[in-house]
């Protein structure tokens, strides 16, 4: 190997590892000051003093409540808009338009989504600052990703198997139900999650649509405010009287957040693989 | 016009076409093409690469539908309908014309699923007739002996000749008359290959067969009738003996001789 060669083998080696370095110190950071925090009392109780003592189960119970109403909105309508794109779509100029589009949503800052969110479900649909309103934002966020990951893992599945459908007689419905679908589920369910995850750790959106500052009950229905992990760590870190003598609680709060970010996308790669293995080609 | 000079005074024709062109957008691919296919005889297409041998196969059953920006001009009949005709049920039409591709292409399920993937999609829910139908078609397609214990098994996992006959048995399943191959043996090796030629032979009694191929010596041995294709036009059609051994036109001399193609 010449020299050149050699020199940017390793500068492109330091450049990744400094990466891993980065995440590695933050993740490192988060446990060793975190862990301490994490008992049971601090997963299962209410708060208390503002958050500065007690636990953080409704902050817990808010996200948990998002992230599913947020799949559920955006989950269909994201994989449906990708079903059209990959599969009816023509070459046009109005669908041409559609991907400039979602490209640029995918780009659009996301206290922008939050405003959004506060003009059109908040107050424009009435319904509050609320569990509805807030997924209905957060779905906004991540169509983008979710509708390119699945439109990318539709045109993934072989030719083969959509021409095979269609000489044996099935509709162009048949075909993408049975023969289409069940191959790219695993892509569109993984790239799902992972958009998911990262809606779960936004503030900005949820900040005007949903989060409240410190409620410490249960929501009743999804037309409730609700406290939610990425602005309860929010609050006390920066906006909290006591701000530096709880940082146990700051830390604890990012820790549990990272572990439920870390679980979804566990998920996520559990059902890829299960997927994979029922489906080989 | 049609000749029908070439076949036996009491053969009957399947599929008619008259004049038929088609187009990839600007581009014309097929220029007036008239052929009969004679029933329950195996007609052969050969030709050079891009002569237009597959587009004429893929109208037969409409395949050519999907590509964007297609057209197709003149008249197919199929058992005397106009396929291209308005109101045309394409999925009658379909499970009437199977079609056999160059590249196997079995999904990734069961080897049962697979065979009864058509049955399923036309409304077949009865479990015992499901079975029979698959057992039936595998036995057509000559590999049911290979594959009768391990039905549940991934149809991935078969090789390349026996995943073919499973296409072949996925088609079959769905009860056509008609059966299209587009190369069906071009990317198998020559033991698989001789299967195949093999099946053909024997499902000529039931099924009228067209089969593209570019492999001349396949056309000679498989075939009944061979039309010649070059450059989108359909040069000559006769029976195979007399192609092979006296062409009419010197196109068609020249392709079969090897001076070009």
């Amino acid at each position: 190997m010449k020299i050149t060669d050699k020199f940017i083998l390793l500068f492109l080696r330091l450049i990744t590892y400094a990466i891993v370095l980065v995440i590695g110190y933050i993740l490192f950071d988060i446990i060793r000051n975190g862990a301490s925090a994490l008992n049971w009392q601090f997963v299962s109780n209410f708060p208390r003093r503002s958050g500065a003592a007690g636990g953080i189960l409704p902050a817990i119970v808010g996200t948990l409540y998002l992230v599913v109403g947020t799949i559920a909105v955006s989950l269909p309508l994201g994989i449906g808009g990708a079903i059209y794109l990959a599969e009816y779509a023509d070459q046009g100029r109005f669908n041409t338009l559609i991907r400039l589009a979602i490209v640029t949503l995918a780009g659009v800052p996301s206290i922008v989504f939050g405003l959004f969110g506060l003009g059109i479900f908040v107050l424009f649909c009435g319904f509050g600052p609320s569990i509805l309103a807030g997924s209905l934002t957060l779905a906004c966020m991540i169509l983008p990703t979710i509708i390119v990951a699945s439109e990318e893992s539709l045109r993934a599945v072989p030719k083969g198997f959509r021409d095979a459908s269609l000489a044996l007689g099935a509709t162009k419905w048949e075909m993408i139900r049975t023969n289409i679908l069940p191959y790219s589920m695993s892509g569109m369910i993984t790239g799902s999650i992972l958009g998911i995850g990262r809606a779960a750790g936004e503030t900005a959106p949820i900040l005007l649509t949903v989060a409240a500052f410190y409620l410490p009950r249960l929501p009743k229905s999804v037309f409730d405010q609700v406290m939610a992990l990425p602005y309860h760590l929010y609050i006390l870190a920066t906006q909290h009287p006591e701000a530096e003598r709880i940082r146990h609680m700051q830390y604890g709060t990012a820790l549990i957040l990272l572990l439920l970010v870390l679980g979804l996308s566990l998920g996520a790669i559990l059902i890829r693989t299960h997927f994979r293995k029922k489906f080989r080609w | 016009m049609v000749e029908q000079s070439i076949y036996p005074q009491d053969q009957k024709m399947v599929i008619t076409t008259d004049q038929v062109s088609f187009f990839y957008g600007l581009t014309q691919a097929l220029f007036g093409i008239s052929l009969l296919i004679p029933a329950q005889q195996v007609t052969a297409l050969i030709g050079p690469s891009g002569c237009g041998k597959s587009t004429f196969l893929r109208c037969l059953n409409r395949m050519n539908d999907t590509i964007p920006h297609s057209r197709v001009e003149g008249e197919i009949l199929i058992n005397l309908k106009d396929i291209y005709a308005p109101g045309t049920d394409v999925v009658e039409l379909r499970k009437e014309v199977g079609m056999v591709f160059q590249k196997s292409n079995p999904f990734p399920k069961s080897i049962f699923d697979n065979v009864a993937y058509g049955p399923r999609i036309h409304g077949e829910k009865n479990p015992k007739r499901l079975a029979e139908i698959v057992e039936q078609s595998l036995q057509q397609a000559a590999i049911w002996d290979e594959v009768k214990d391990r039905l549940q098994a991934n149809a991935m996992g078969l090789s390349g000749g026996q995943q073919q006959r499973l296409c072949i048995a996925r088609a079959l399943a769905v009860g056509p008359k008609i059966l299209l191959m587009d190369e069906p043996a071009s990317a198998l090796d020559p033991k698989a290959t001789m299967r195949i030629e093999d099946l053909i032979g024997e499902l000529r009694t039931n099924y009228t067969i067209v089969i593209v191929t570019h492999n001349m010596q396949q056309a000679a041995r498989v075939s009944d009738y061979t039309a010649f294709f070059y450059e989108g036009r359909l040069i000559e059609c006769d029976a195979t003996t007399r192609i092979f051994t006296n062409p009419r036109q010197k196109q068609t001399e020249d392709y079969i001789t090897g001076r070009f193609g």
